[in-house]
């Protein structure tokens, strides 16, 4: 394998790791306030939807990304009203929504489009182009660095850049401001935040508005910037990667980071069977490679390599003492 | 305080529910321009109309029996089993392996060792998420829902690589011998003198699964082990005090629940299709989680909840036939009854048991204090009934 094509498979890994990145954030804000959060599929699909259909009748890929970050934001105050404030089963929920936006997405975009359970193809301003970083093409030629500079960190949308500065941010959110240690303690001890007078329940909305709007940028990066329109059930699947990702990141936002490339790296590979062959001699399936985050996970949750351990009270609503 | 009367609990509630996921229902199909009235009636019509209607909707509840009851166990033991979907896949690999390299002499063999096989496919997929469970902690619905995905990859390789025949494109396994042909109910019920559709898919395996709830009924309830099940489900500790093993039962629970879910396949691979098709269980083992919630759990609320998305299914594919409105509706509805009966149960419950305590007598003091918990993996419904 030459220079090139590395730089190539590592280009492709960043477009398919943004989308898993930016759901596992999601996911990571939720689950640290203590709210498990199976929908993260549910809430892109939603967001993918809105996105290319707003952007689709408006010819403004800003718009689109608002009304997709707005679905996905209705779905995580469902998620919210049934796991918080009635105090139902948050798996439940997560199931519910992702039916649900599988199921809506499909006929809304039947009964607006009628094209199958897909929108138009977008073009032009209604779709996030690849941004060129200054003097991209100046640097071209230089050897090593000017393919690496070129390729792989310019000509992306923004929103890739987006999802990698959120990571830096998440961690300064959780880790060093007031609101992260308290939405880190509500997943821990939500009985002890309640005591400090911080309310429970508006910590916990706060971190499913914030999964909600990070779903929505997936969501509206998967069918504006990665792909050009929408098609039935295009997250496939990613939002449980990003769920895989999440525990094998083990609730940390820059082992996410490493986590989703990872998963991306594997995404790029699939489409490369010739790269992985020449690389260790071994034909390896398709099928195994896609498999492959899925038993990862399952391997980490066993605990055999390293120990998971989720907020402890994740899952649990939260009752008040009387 | 047990503010409700049973009746309340076991129809009025998950009526309420039904009735709110149907109003929405409504509403989706009125958003979408179509008339939700003219909807149901061409519903009723294509599903219930006609025996040939009759013996799609019974073929899907077929399939929804087998993988609600799947859930329904393993929400005694309180485990949320959402691999469903992977177990029916598994057991379908099952039935095709063993209707394939088995020269089977009858069908009625044919079902037990094939059946068996399914059973046991099912079984062994549930029971490796059952295991980390038990013994290394990890959460029962991550390992199930990465276990779905294992499985279709698994079933994906082995359907394009290994089973598929030689010279054929379609990644499906080779057609099943004759004589693994399971009677349909057309070919049941003729020698009775009634007429059932010839083409619908309904066969014997209605008749296991209407088996596997009255066995399901009896093992929860009259068994040794289901007391140990649903002791387990509804206090971990005090189960574990009575001498009751978490990890035996949670291995137990979750292996029966597989092996429930490897079952559909024969109906939808030996009965149905009679060869190995790629997505197979067609999101079976999923609607199987709204069938229990709806059901709660019981196995006579599990029949009449599959009759009802069977219904739903086949009434749905009439839809998408005959208007504009697509296959997709369904899962609309199948989301709004999760969603009602499972996560917002609260929402319904809440306001009722006001309702309820509201117009009750002032009487003596109740013997027994504490409200029963119910089946099922919702929490803190004890603390919420106030």
């Amino acid at each position: 394998m030459d220079y090139i094509t590395l730089i190539q498979l590592l280009d492709s890994t960043v477009r398919l790791a943004t989308p898993l990145l930016l759901a596992c954030l999601a996911g990571l804000f939720s689950e640290r306030a203590g709210v498990f959060d199976i929908g993260l599929e549910g809430k892109m699909l939603a967001a993918a939807f809105f996105s290319a259909a707003l952007a689709s009748i408006t010819g403004s890929v800003w718009l689109g990304l608002a009304a997709g970050i707005g679905a996905s934001m209705v779905l995580s105050a469902v998620h919210g009203l049934a796991s918080i404030t009635f105090r139902g089963n948050q798996l439940i929920s997560g199931v519910a929504i992702n039916f649900l936006a599988a199921g809506m997405t499909v006929l809304i975009a039947q009964d607006w489009f009628a094209q199958g359970g897909r929108t138009p193809s977008l073009f032009g301003g209604a779709r996030f182009e690849p941004i060129t970083l200054p003097f991209a093409k100046a640097v071209e030629d230089v050897p090593f660095l000017g393919p690496l500079y070129e390729e792989l960190i310019s000509g992306h949308s923004i929103l890739v850049y987006a999802a990698f500065l959120a990571v830096p941010l998440t961690w300064w959110i959780l880790f060093r401001t007031r609101f992260g240690l308290r939405l880190r303690a509500v997943g821990e001890n939500p009985a002890a935040v309640d005591t400090a007078g911080v309310s429970v329940v508006g910590l916990r909305y706060a971190a499913v508005g914030i999964a909600g709007l990070l779903c929505g940028v997936a969501g509206a990066y998967l069918s504006t910037a990665l792909q050009a329109g929408f098609v039935k059930d295009m997250s496939a699947g990613r939002g449980f990667i990003a769920l895989a990702a999440l525990i094998f990141a083990k609730w940390r936002p820059w082992y996410a980071l490493w986590a989703t490339l990872l998963f991306g790296l594997f995404g790029a590979l699939e489409t490369r069977p010739d790269v992985i062959q020449s690389v260790i001699g071994i034909k390896v399936q398709g099928q195994l490679l896609g498999a492959l985050p899925y038993l990862m996970t399952v391997v980490i949750l066993a605990g055999f390599v390293g120990k998971a351990i989720p907020p402890r009270a994740g899952g649990e609503p939260y009752v008040k003492e009387r | 305080m047990d503010v409700m009367p049973k009746w309340a609990e076991v129809i009025l509630v998950p009526l309420i529910s039904l009735l709110l996921a149907a109003i929405l229902s409504a509403l989706v199909i009125l958003a979408i321009g179509e008339d939700p009235i003219a909807a149901v009636n061409l519903m009723v019509k294509g599903a219930l109309g006609s025996t040939y209607g009759w013996g799609y909707t019974l073929y899907y509840a077929t399939n929804f029996i087998f993988t609600g009851l799947a859930v329904a166990v393993a929400f005694h033991a309180r485990l949320f089993n959402i691999g469903g979907e992977g177990q029916a896949m598994l057991g379908g690999l099952g039935v095709a392996l063993a209707a394939l390299y088995i020269p089977w002499p009858h069908w009625t063999l044919a079902l037990i060792g094939a059946g068996t096989m399914a059973a046991l496919f099912g079984a062994v997929w549930a029971a490796i998420p059952g295991w980390l469970q038990a013994k290394r902690g990890s959460h029962v619905v991550i390992t199930t829902i990465m276990f779905n995905f294992i499985a279709a990859a698994l079933l994906n390789y082995v359907l394009v690589n290994v089973m598929r025949p030689p010279g054929s494109m379609d990644p499906a396994s080779a057609r099943f011998p004759e004589a693994v042909h399971l009677p349909t109910l057309h070919e049941l019920l003729a020698p009775l003198g009634i007429a059932f559709s010839k083409s619908a898919p309904a066969n014997v395996s209605l008749l296991v699964a209407v088996a596997a709830c009255v066995v399901i009924w009896m093992l929860i309830w009259r068994t040794r082990l289901g007391y140990e099940i649903r002791a387990y489900g509804h206090s971990q500790p005090a189960a574990k005090y009575a001498g009751i093993s978490p990890v035996r039962i949670t291995m137990v629970t979750m292996i029966i629940s597989g092996a429930l879910a490897g079952l559909m396949a024969i109906n939808n691979v030996m009965g149905e299709s009679e060869r190995l098709v790629l997505n197979a269980t067609e999101g079976a083992g999923f609607i199987g989680i709204a069938v229990a919630l709806m059901g709660r759990s019981h196995p006579v609320g599990v029949f009449f909840a599959a009759l009802l998305f069977g219904f739903l299914y086949q009434g749905g594919a009439e839809l998408a036939l005959w208007t504009s409105i697509p296959r997709e509706l369904i899962v609309v509805i199948q989301a709004l009854v999760i969603l009602f009966t499972g996560a917002l149960d609260n929402m319904v419950r809440m306001p009722l048991e006001r309702l309820f305590l509201m117009f009750r007598r002032p009487g003596p003091p109740s013997p027994t204090p504490e409200t029963e918990p119910k089946p099922g993996p919702r929490s803190a419904q004890s603390e919420s009934a106030e």
